[in-house]
């Protein structure tokens, strides 16, 4: 389901694109193909166009794999809103939360001479974006919002 | 459709695998199982070749890491080439280029390992 809906704020005015999905990896490709697609129309470039659909793609497997454990009935709600100034992604879930304040940026190269498989998701998200804020109601709502500055 | 294909070439002992499309969390379990053959049938001399791959996130990258530290036990190794450089950047940005060999081109990888 995609809606399209207005507003303003100080930044100007604000537009927003909501697609509401079951949480199937089979839809990774779609939420790609619809982030990306309204960042090319914000006038990003090709290389933060990519880190963009990256960031996202990290953000909706999280919950998925983690959240919803795999399981691909479950809602999940991307929501993009823009205004002149910020491009923010809203990506939420009724699963499983998790304690954000845990989350810690993890040694890199301990994390690789270990040979970890997976968890990569939230360090690419904060390397790739501007700003990244988790908000928690396990059970309730789980929110993770992103936001990259759109070029002045 | 899942928008990921895998192809694979036989030359001696060396396994070569081309990656076509998107290597995401839902496409990851099609490389899994490749590299989990060749492991079961011993080749243990794998390339990667990126040159048609569009895409890729930390579950693509996460197979390499699984399958890794047997293949080299068993002397061979997964030698990555031909990547793009949208590509190259997500495997730099996780410290990748220190772990893995990356190369231009598959010939130069083919070269490494003869």
């Amino acid at each position: 389901m995609l809606k399209k809906q207005g507003g303003e704020n100080l930044a100007g005015k604000i537009k927003r694109y909501q697609l509401k999905l079951p949480s199937s990896t089979n839809h990774l490709e779609l939420i790609r193909e619809f982030v990306t697609n309204i960042a090319r129309g914000v006038g990003f470039d090709d290389e933060k166009i990519s880190q963009i659909e990256l960031a996202v793609d990290e953000a909706c497997t999280n919950v998925v794999k983690h959240a919803y454990k795999g399981d691909d009935k479950q809602p999940l709600d991307v929501l993009v809103q823009t205004d002149s100034k910020k491009f923010k992604i809203i990506i939420s879930d009724k699963g499983k939360g998790f304690s954000p304040n845990k989350i810690k940026t993890p040694d890199m190269k301990k994390y690789l001479s270990e040979m970890r498989v997976g968890g990569l998701g939230i360090y690419l998200m904060q390397t790739l974006m501007d700003e990244v804020d988790f908000k928690m109601e396990p059970g309730k709502k789980n929110r993770v919002q992103l936001v990259k500055y759109i070029p002045q | 459709m899942s928008g990921f294909e895998i192809a694979l070439l036989e030359n001696k002992e060396i396994v070569t695998l081309h990656l076509k499309g998107f290597l995401d969390a839902h496409t990851a379990p099609d490389l899994e199982t490749e590299l989990q053959k060749c492991i079961s049938n011993k080749r243990y001399k794998v390339i990667v070749n990126f040159q048609e791959l569009g895409y890729i996130s930390s579950a693509g990258l996460g197979v390499f890491m699984g399958f890794i530290e047997e293949i080299r036990k068993n002397g061979g190794d997964i030698k990555l080439t031909n990547m793009s450089s949208k590509i190259f950047r997500v495997f730099d940005l996780l410290g990748f280029p220190a772990l893995y060999e990356i190369f231009k081109t598959e010939e130069e990888a083919v070269q490494k390992f003869t």
